[in-house]
């Protein structure tokens, strides 16, 4: 516990998150709009899950342990499906906006594509997300404590940090994946990702036993990682290129050279 | 007996350490309680040596007595039918202040009465910049324990308030104007936060969305009329009361006048004479172009001197920068909020996190609830392109993600957060 946890474990949950988002979202205001939209979404599907769950829990009996995380992990996946139902929504809204940006734009192109606002939507879901999953164990592991002292895992903090890591970047990859999915109406890849989505919430719930849920939930994120990138259109080659740093002559060397011709006269 | 004065100074030692380090501990409870700084519980009773205690809960009192006289029926009753009506009329005490404020306002400003407008607003905001952020840097030092001399706070809040004087009320960098204005709103934010009793901050949240929507947008609203006037009247509305994104890009680089000058969009000095063509301009200052080195650039390129219509040219050519912009785009293209509405938007946000058991959870929620109210007013603003309130959508969204994710989403969220389980 204390000040080295926290940073730590911050570092962990939401670093890529927040390189992500400086590098790539916060240049642009309209992403950052965008990314604003994709958490308020969130939200809504949060609350209406855990107004399922509260609705549940009030008429049942609550002195029965095994019926109240019954309805916990009934909550769960109602919560999961609602949150893919609000992605498919933002998809919608993001659709209609991407049309009224190109006609309001000089060129009658929109300044951004769909793909981009897919990728930011799923920061904004993934980010979000972990937010409300981590914060609050974040701000606790900077007071005093001994973790684990009733028989628990001693590691709450770390693998919770990998695990909200885990889901960020998994949000982000899905919302590129579904959205892709609901583009060209590749319905099968959509399930996949509500599938996947019902998959790594289900294998949290085996959660002190972290060989069997933390390691297939990272071979879960790579697989996703995967499967967005080559769904965004790249590919061995292109990163081969990225890596080998390899780029097109530029054009407006040409021009400089036209321009130095006049002075050698 | 210089044994006996030894034993008696020791005991008295010893007594005092479990005193401190009681207070150190509650020190600690506090803390984690205490959120923005300020929390009304508490009420600003630190953990320190008695004998100050008794300093402090006076001040208290006399600080709690300048707001006991907006909100002079207490909270802490025995029903709640008796609470809630204490409430509501604290809130309708509160609100009656404001819509009274706002009318004088407005008769001010119709009658030209800009001397008195001005001595106001000056007075205020000398009264948020120096006094309440004494107020609240004591508070910030109380509550982490730091000691500060007088003379050294002194020197603080002096410049601290001098330069935010001039930022406002005169010419600064947009960025420093824009910075001191966002800590005023949320100096008055925290005032309110502290010193406003519970239900009745929700209250005064939710009747004030209620009055601006009704000020801004009928036609013998108070808000409104001020902005037609100011209009009518081809004036800035008063520097000290709006927030505005970007300045005001007076003249464009092809135009006779000779400079572009970069002119704060909300001082209202008179605008200055734009005579004066470019040649003459240059007369005194030639910018280190002597007469020789001219002479010799036109034997070596020839002649060449750029007159209007060649630079307007060179500037229509197609480059890399984004045109220049004209004088009446850029005040479509920035965008102005009231000052009000950053405190009440404030006020929402501080008062959720202060009280809401829900910790970081449902401040997160009416953090985002709060952005998404303002880019549907700012989408409304695109559509409309007239002035529109700002709080209504805010406001009631912030308060419905309150409510809803402190009494629904928490329970969930912590169950879920017990068993490590994620959503």
């Amino acid at each position: 516990m204390g000040l080295a946890v926290f940073v730590g474990c911050a570092f962990i949950a939401f670093g890529p998150a927040f390189a992500l988002f400086t590098l790539t979202v916060a240049v642009d205001p309209l992403r950052i709009i965008i990314l604003v939209a994709g958490s308020f979404f969130w939200l809504v599907s949060v609350l209406l899950g855990s107004l399922v769950w509260f609705v549940g829990v009030q008429l049942s009996d609550r002195g029965n342990p095994s019926l109240q995380s019954g309805l916990l992990v009934f909550g769960a996946a109602v919560s999961v499906l609602l949150q893919e139902a609000f992605r498919f929504a933002n998809y919608k809204l993001l659709k209609k906006a991407d049309q009224g940006l190109a006609s309001i734009s000089e060129d009658g192109r929109s300044p951004i594509s769909l793909q981009q606002m897919a990728y930011v939507s799923g920061l904004a879901f993934g980010l979000i997300s972990g937010a409300f999953s981590g914060v609050n164990i974040l701000t606790d592991s900077l007071g005093p404590g001994i973790v684990g002292i009733h028989g628990d895992s001693p590691h709450f903090f770390i693998t919770s940090a990998f695990l909200t890591m885990a889901l960020v970047l998994l949000h982000t990859f899905w919302g590129v994946i579904f959205f892709d999915a609901c583009e060209r109406g590749k319905w099968l890849a959509g399930m996949g990702v509500v599938v996947s989505h019902l998959v790594t919430s289900a294998l949290t719930f085996l959660c002190p036993w972290y060989e069997t849920s933390l390691v297939p939930i990272y071979l879960l994120t790579a697989g996703t990682a995967a499967w967005a990138f080559s769904t965004a259109g790249g590919s061995v080659r292109t990163l081969q290129r990225c890596f080998t740093c390899k780029q097109k002559i530029d054009d407006r060397v040409v021009v400089y050279s036209a321009l130095q011709a006049p002075s050698e006269d | 007996m210089a044994e006996n004065l030894a034993n008696v100074l020791h005991e008295q030692l010893s007594e005092g350490f479990p005193d401190t380090h009681r207070n150190n501990s509650d020190e600690g409870a506090d803390r984690r309680r205490v959120v923005e700084g300020v929390d009304q519980e508490l009420n600003g009773q630190p953990p320190s040596a008695r004998p100050s205690q008794r300093l402090e809960s006076e001040e208290d009192e006399d600080e709690e007595l300048t707001l006991k006289i907006y909100t002079p029926f207490p909270e802490d009753t025995e029903t709640v039918g008796q609470r809630a009506l204490n409430s509501i009329l604290n809130a309708a005490i509160m609100i009656s202040v404001i819509i009274v404020m706002t009318l004088l306002l407005v008769v001010l400003y119709k009658y030209r009465c800009y001397k008195v407008i001005h001595g106001w607003l000056i007075i205020s905001s000398l009264l948020l910049l120096f006094f309440f952020s004494f107020i609240y840097l004591g508070e910030v030092f109380k509550t982490y324990n730091v000691g500060m001399d007088y003379i050294t706070l002194a020197l603080i809040i002096w410049n601290f308030g001098v330069v935010g004087m001039i930022c406002i009320h005169w010419k600064g960098p947009l960025h420093l104007q824009q910075a001191y204005l966002i800590m005023i709103s949320a100096l008055m934010a925290l005032v309110f936060i502290k010193y406003l009793p519970e239900w009745t901050a929700w209250l005064i949240l939710a009747v004030i969305s209620v009055y601006d929507l009704v000020a801004v947008l009928c036609p013998k609203g108070p808000l409104r009329m001020l902005v037609e006037t100011a209009q009518e009247r081809n004036e800035p509305i008063f520097p000290a009361l709006i927030y505005s994104s970007t300045m005001v890009w007076l003249v464009n680089m092809a135009d006779t006048d000779a400079e572009s000058r970069k002119k704060p969009a909300l001082n209202s000095t008179t605008p200055e004479s734009q005579a004066a063509p470019s040649q003459s301009a240059q007369g005194p200052d030639d910018g280190g172009f002597t007469t020789d080195w001219e002479l010799r650039q036109q034997e070596t390129l020839g002649h060449m001197e750029s007159s209007e219509e060649t630079r307007r040219q060179v500037q229509e050519m197609p480059s890399a920068r984004p045109p220049a912009i004209q004088s009446d785009d850029s005040e479509e293209r920035g965008v102005k909020l009231g000052l009000g509405d950053f405190i009440f938007y404030s006020v929402l946000v501080g008062k959720a996190s202060a009280t809401a058991s829900g910790d970081w959870n449902t401040t997160l929620a009416c953090f985002v609830a709060i952005l998404i109210g303002l880019c549907l007013t700012l989408l409304l603003l695109a559509i409309f392109k007239k002035a529109l309130p700002a709080l209504p959508i805010s406001i009631t969204f912030g308060l419905v993600f309150y409510f809803a994710t402190d009494n629904l989403v928490r329970p969930f969220m912590d169950q879920l957060a017990l068993h490590q389980f994620y959503i």
